[in-house]
């Protein structure tokens, strides 16, 4: 079918890609990262930044406030656990569907607006959704205390299948419990289907729309496109990735906090994206591996480690150096974050994608200097 | 009607807070075209000058007084301040006063800090897309509160306001009003005089000096003011530096109001941006008015009547009214017309 037919290269890169997804637990193991629940996070945050990439990189629409549908689909998915059924599948449907609702409406409106206007109406939307989980609408989402599983749940679907057991439940597929590697094999199918989407939409025509919209949306105006309905399918796409990976977030763990929607939340996707390479299907998610192994494994370096990573300093310098640098770890690992996203803004604005290209360039064209001006052609005004 | 009035003044301290970061994030816009997203780190800074300003003269020097003893029958440990040690008896008024006498800190420290951000960051994105300027300077604003945070800790550090003006003023008596009928804490009125100070003193430098109006020229037309031979960088520069002053002064006065915390810069940064949205980007006049007028809308919406009325709303209306305006009014309340009005 032509749907599921890919490109060579496409092809190429999504077995490489699985490959590596499949085999993660071999490889995060010399960097003591191979424990379930990072690597659910590394599949589930690669999901996310995906998805936001599908927004900003190909239309360059810098959404501020995509935490919010995180937050929608992790209330959507253990609304599900509790109403109906403690099966992953459903969750994740509705979750899917209740976030792209929501997308659409935001959307809807925040894009009538470009540029900074349309990054602070995302940005406004997403507030007022936390504020008011929060406060007013804690009916639904148990406010501070975030939404949690009760023995009390009625469950429809399950406790007609079965009497309820002792204690919470915990997520399933079919009867089969997702915790531990399970939870991460069923994220990684689900990241596997999510990359496998954005190639599509990449390689599409509409794709190729959205790409026009950012180089030059008045250009794309002036042909005779009505470009709003299709930066709005980008918005609601990228809503329901976000929506998907709250709903995982939520079958790894059966929780649901505000704080998911916080500006915080938005801005970590946002410096995913970033560090990664906007743009590129697999910079946002070598982003998210790199923000969420830091975040592990950085935060939990303390003095002792470091004194003895800095044995080789000598004696009267030791302590200064290893003061000095334990700022920039454990409680403060956000600060190397930081640095590392200014460093990556300012000179390299592709993020590590752009890197590795230019690197790779450099054996390439090596004896024959690259054309001056041929990467940047600038389109006429 | 004293409820109503009450309201009204509580909107008022919140309200200069807003003009005032709203105001330096316009003078920088307006002058750079940069959209800053560090401005609230600026913000947080000031605050922290005035916290750092109280620990300086606050630090301690032991003597041991052989003439005295204490009930454990050692050597009475006198601990005097700083500042005693140098000015005697005025060293207690000193500590006292030192939240508004940070300012004397704040000011030399913001311009620098203002200046060298300036120069050191952000003038390689004036010719990159917006997008870029405020990645960058989201960036930035990471790193400023991750090494207040690594300086001076994660908990909030409380500031105690001068004892003179720690009660409250009867601002009702004053308009005619029976005595009592309408208090308002005297350091939210030194707040909402300070700024309201602060923000005339920034239009009269800009109306009334040969610097501003060189500078409102150049926000007029950039290009024209450099081809006539002034060095208009050099007097952006300085904007920018003077707009880092502004929102550190805000932060220094506000520290008895609100503790410093390392992420009160990012709070206040949104609230800020919706202020200049509503006002109008790159309207000073703008930025002004819509931060008084949503401290005031916020106010008003805490009240408990408006409240039962509409669940949530004082959650929500800043964020609602920025909403509404950008889709009716783009351009804000004072914008000019066709100000990224697209």
């Amino acid at each position: 079918m032509a749907l599921f037919q890919l490109s060579r290269r496409d092809a190429l890169i999504l077995a490489i890609f699985a490959l590596v997804v499949i085999t993660m637990p071999v490889w995060t193991a010399p960097f003591g990262a191979n424990y379930p629940g990072l690597m659910q996070k590394f599949a589930i945050y690669a999901i996310f930044a995906i998805g936001f990439n599908i927004l900003f990189g190909l239309t360059g629409y810098l959404s501020f406030g995509h935490a919010a549908f995180l937050g929608v689909g992790s209330y959507t998915a253990v609304w599900s656990f509790k109403l109906l059924t403690m099966d992953a599948l459903p969750a994740l449907l509705f979750a899917v569907l209740i976030s792209g609702l929501f997308a659409l409406a935001i959307g809807f409106l925040s894009l009538r607006r470009s540029g900074i206007y349309f990054s602070i109406l995302t940005r406004a939307f997403a507030q007022m959704s936390y504020n008011l989980a929060y406060s007013v609408l804690t009916p639904i989402t148990n406010g501070e205390t975030s939404l949690q599983l009760t023995l009390q749940d009625p469950r429809l679907i399950d406790l007609a299948l079965a009497p309820r057991g002792a204690g919470l439940p915990t997520a399933s597929l079919f009867g089969m419990s997702l915790s531990g590697l399970s939870g991460f094999y069923f994220c990684a199918v689900v990241l596997l289907i999510a990359f496998f989407f954005a190639q599509k939409v990449f390689a599409s025509p509409f794709g190729m729309m959205l790409r026009g919209i950012k180089s030059n949306q008045m250009r794309m105006s002036y042909t005779g496109f009505n470009t709003r309905p299709y930066a709005l399918t980008a918005f609601v796409i990228s809503g329901m990735y976000a929506g998907l990976a709250g709903a995982l977030l939520a079958v790894t763990d059966p929780l649901a906090g505000a704080e998911r929607m916080q500006w915080t939340a938005s801005g970590e996707v946002v410096l995913m994206t970033i560090l990664g390479g906007v743009g590129t299907l697999i910079g946002p998610v070598i982003g998210a591996w790199l923000i969420k192994y830091f975040e592990n494994i950085f935060s939990s370096f303390n003095e002792g480690i470091l004194g003895r990573f800095f044995d080789f300093v000598p004696a009267p310098l030791h302590d200064t150096v290893v003061a000095i640098a334990s700022k920039f770890v454990g409680e403060g690992w956000q600060l190397t974050l930081g640095l590392l996203f200014v460093l990556v803004v300012v000179f390299l604005p592709g993020g590590i994608m752009e890197g590795v290209r230019r690197i790779g360039a450099l054996f390439r064209r090596r004896g024959s200097p690259p054309k001056a001006g041929a990467m940047r052609v600038q389109p006429a005004e | 009607m004293d409820a109503i009035l009450a309201q009204l003044l509580n909107g008022l301290d919140k309200g200069g807070a807003y003009a005032l970061i709203a105001l330096g994030l316009t003078l920088v816009f307006g002058t750079l075209g940069v959209v800053n997203f560090a401005h609230g780190a600026l913000f947080m800074l000031g605050a922290f000058c005035a916290v750092s300003f109280r620990y300086l003269i606050t630090l301690e020097t032991v003597t041991v007084d052989p003439t005295q003893t204490t009930a454990w029958g050692t050597a009475l440990e006198v601990r005097t301040p700083l500042a005693q040690t140098w000015f005697g008896d005025w060293g207690a008024v000193l500590i006292d006063w030192s939240v508004p006498l940070s300012i004397l800190l704040a000011i030399p420290v913001m311009l620098l800090v203002g200046i060298v951000m300036e120069r050191g960051l952000i003038k390689h994105f004036y010719k990159r897309p917006h997008a870029e300027q405020i990645l960058v300077t989201f960036g930035l604003a990471i790193v400023l509160q991750e090494i207040v945070k690594a300086i001076f800790g994660p908990n909030p550090i409380s500031q105690a306001m001068p004892s003179a003006l720690r009660g409250a003023a009867d601002v009702g008596a004053l308009i005619g009003l029976a005595p009592g009928a309408l208090t308002y804490p005297l350091w939210r009125l030194v707040y909402f005089l300070f700024s309201a100070g602060v923000i005339a003193a920034v239009f009269g430098f800009l109306r009334f000096t040969t610097f501003g109006m060189v500078v409102r020229a150049g926000m007029a037309d950039r290009e024209t003011v450099g081809l006539l031979g002034i060095n208009i960088d050099r007097r952006f520069t300085i904007m920018f530096g003077l707009a880092a002053v502004v929102a550190g002064l805000a932060g220094v006065m506000y520290t008895p109001l609100l503790p410093p915390n390392y992420h009160q810069g990012m709070d206040f940064l949104v609230l800020s941006f919706v202020v200049v949205v509503v006002g109008g980007m790159g309207s000073l006049p703008g930025a002004v008015a819509a931060g008084f007028l949503l401290g005031i809308l916020q106010s008003f919406a805490s009240m408990n009547q408006i409240k039962s009325l509409l669940p949530g709303i004082d959650q929500i209306i800043i964020y609602l009214t920025a909403v509404v305006i950008l889709l009716v009014r783009p351009r804000g309340l004072f914008g000019r017309r066709g100000m990224m009005e697209n």
